[in-house]
């Protein structure tokens, strides 16, 4: 029944369409190639950057120190491309083509330009990284001038961002043709929505990736002759920081993809969820501004406008995702019968299927320590205490890697029986998958920020300075840190690990999905059957939320007090008096 | 009854006012026009306004 194919032609155009036998959707088989591609190359990217990143967390644990300083910065830079650039990007294009094409039941606009998008984002991150491999180019994500790599380093990049840039077109062309075909009724669904917030975000991260990157490939090239230090950062910053935005965007999207797909949950309040979306589209990019808040030339109105004014108004809106999400998957457990105590709900969450697992983890890790930390690196006083030390990697590996890739990681469980068609192979392992990875990536990313809490810097090969003409010493419990740090590296490293064997192994050796199995191919689900919720629009319509309201309680008191011990620490660093 | 009936018909078919909110979440390509100028304006171009104020060390 899944394998059936039709032909049908919609304003002229012929498109091949295959109904879903979980959902009953119409789903384009071009945008379900498109899907596979983009994700099987977002995979293979992730695999080589996880790596990568092992082998830095080997070499900061002062006792393993495995590389040499010349591979640690060239391990680092092209870890940092893959991970923090190549595998989220690739992936988001599966979840834009997803979330317009599949969600809203539609055809995809242009699949062949999506191909040349494809085709231009691989190229691209094969020069950039056969570049930096050959040892030229060791200049970091950043690439700060005057450091200055070979001029494919710059153009491999500018290649994959055009790329990315045509995957955003197709995306909005999609949502005009589902609107024009009247595939959908009223407002699009929630999901679709945050891919579009993450959509429009990716098209501001391009223009300032375009706007600063084609001049300094000339540079490279030696048609410009100098490039301001403090101009580059500004605006490759507003790239460089507004990527991690549109991963913000794409997991809060997952968030609420995956309870409406498994629980059938909704948001408690359609509007406000994307009013809170809408708070995204306004003001997110602007946290690209804590790069900049040491820098002289500056002015504090421009600092704190945009790190403390406008981007709490950001903050504002993940705290109504924060408060939304585990509400809507309250209220949808409540609906479903598990109504016992203010925490049935929870305790009887289907923990076992690693999709919802991934996902709750991913929520809680992100909030917590990625959200929190944010903030506390956002407020121009504390900052001057953090800034460029490992506190910065740490908060960014929880969001990115913690929130983010656990988020895409989860999905992914979803879209291998949906659009690859295919069982998840060892079901037992991959129930642990998540877990594994989970607690890596919260324990690379706390140890980290302990270790920055200590001043150790962000950038160092080696913090016990061995070759140094004079000495410096950390304190011990920074070598602690670094060594935890390598543990949980090594723990992330085996769950990533996992994930990568688990969907290839699925993906060519998993059996095969049609009517009869897909629903059991979605792993365990209170309601033994796939909930449609994901592609309407509406609202919960409940409040009765005691347990979300206590889980929300725990999440400000932690913030408020982690805040405030951080102004204490600022308190102490001059002495008054 | 026939009267409740027509009553109900005729609600059915008055067209909906559409919030001025909703009507901006609905319009997507205004959304990305102020979705790249917001952080144009007050990111990139306040920015390098005061970086370009910087004199030049001589």
């Amino acid at each position: 029944m899944s394998i059936t194919a039709d032909t049908t032609v919609i304003g002229g155009i012929a498109a091949k369409f295959r109904t879903c036998p979980a959902t009953g959707l119409q789903v384009d088989l071009a945008a379900e190639r498109l899907i596979k591609a983009n994700a099987v190359a977002a995979i293979v990217f992730l695999a080589i950057g996880g790596l990568f990143g092992l082998l830095v967390a080997l070499t900061r644990w002062p006792a393993v120190h495995l590389l040499s300083s010349d591979m640690f910065y060239l391990v680092l830079t092209a870890h940092g491309l893959d991970v923090l650039l190549v595998w989220i990007i690739f992936f988001e294009m599966a979840v834009l083509y997803f979330a317009s094409a599949i969600i809203l039941n539609c055809r995809l606009a242009a699949p062949r330009i999506g191909w040349l998008g494809f085709a231009l984002m691989l190229v691209g991150a094969l020069l950039t990284n056969v570049t930096v491999l050959q040892g030229d180019a060791s200049v970091m994500f950043t690439s700060y001038v005057p450091m200055q790599a070979p001029p494919n380093f710059y153009l491999g990049l500018i290649l994959f961002a055009v790329g990315a840039l045509l995957g955003c077109f197709i995306f909005l062309g999609t949502l005009v043709i589902a609107k024009e075909e009247k595939t959908y009724e009223g407002s699009i669904p929630l999901v679709t929505f945050g891919a579009l917030t993450a959509c429009i975000i990716a098209v501001f991260t391009i223009a300032s990736g375009a706007i600063i990157l084609i001049p300094t490939w000339l540079w490279s090239l030696g048609y410009i002759s100098h490039i301001d230090t403090v101009m580059y950062k500004l605006v490759w910053w507003a790239m460089g920081h507004s990527s991690q935005q549109i991963n913000m965007a794409a997991q809060v999207a997952i968030w609420y993809a995956i309870p409406a797909m498994l629980l059938g949950a909704k948001p408690l309040s359609e509007k406000v969820s994307r009013s809170a979306f809408l708070m995204y589209i306004l003001f997110l990019q602007l946290a690209s501004a804590h790069h900049m808040l040491v820098e002289p030339g500056i002015s504090s109105e421009w600092k704190v406008f945009n790190t403390s004014y406008a981007i709490y108004l950001a903050v504002l809106g993940s705290m109504i995702h924060g408060m939304s999400i585990p509400g809507a998957i309250e209220a949808a457990q409540r609906r479903n019968g598990f109504t016992n105590g203010v925490f049935e709900w929870l305790r009887r969450a289907p923990w076992g299927n690693p999709a919802f697992a991934g996902m709750f983890l991913s929520l809680v890790l992100f909030g917590f320590l990625g959200g929190i930390s944010g903030v506390v690196l956002g407020t121009e006083q504390i900052n001057i205490m953090l800034h460029n030390t490992l506190y910065v990697p740490g908060h960014f590996h929880a969001t990115v890697v913690a929130g983010t890739t656990l988020a895409f990681m989860a999905i992914t469980y979803l879209l291998v029986p949906l659009i690859f068609q295919r069982e998840i192979i060892w079901p037992r392992l991959a129930k642990w998958q998540p877990y594994l990875f989970g607690l890596g990536a919260a324990g690379i990313s706390l140890f980290m920020m302990g270790a920055g809490t200590l001043g150790v810097s962000r950038r160092h090969w080696d913090i016990t300075f061995s070759d140094a003409a004079l000495s410096f010493d950390y304190p011990p419990a920074a070598f602690l840190m670094l060594g935890l740090n390598g543990l949980s590296g090594i723990l992330a490293a085996i769950g990533g690990g996992l994930f990568v064997v688990i969907i290839v192994a699925s993906v060519l050796f998993g059996k095969k999905v049609d009517a009869s199995n897909v629903v059991a191919a979605l792993g365990p689900t209170p309601q033994k059957q796939m909930s449609d919720t994901v592609s309407t629009y509406g609202s919960a319509g409940t409040f009765h939320l005691p347990g979300t309201y206590i889980l929300v309680s725990i999440f400000f008191t932690a913030f408020v007090l982690y805040y405030f011990v951080n102004w204490k620490y600022l308190s102490e660093l001059w002495q008054l008096g | 009854m026939a009267k409740a009936k027509s009553e109900t018909t005729t609600a059915a078919e008055q067209p909906q006012r559409i919030p001025a909110m909703q009507r901006l979440l609905d319009n997507h390509f205004l959304l990305l026009f102020i979705g790249v100028v917001v952080p144009t304006v007050l990111y990139l171009l306040w920015g390098v306004m005061e970086l370009s104020q910087i004199p030049i060390a001589e």
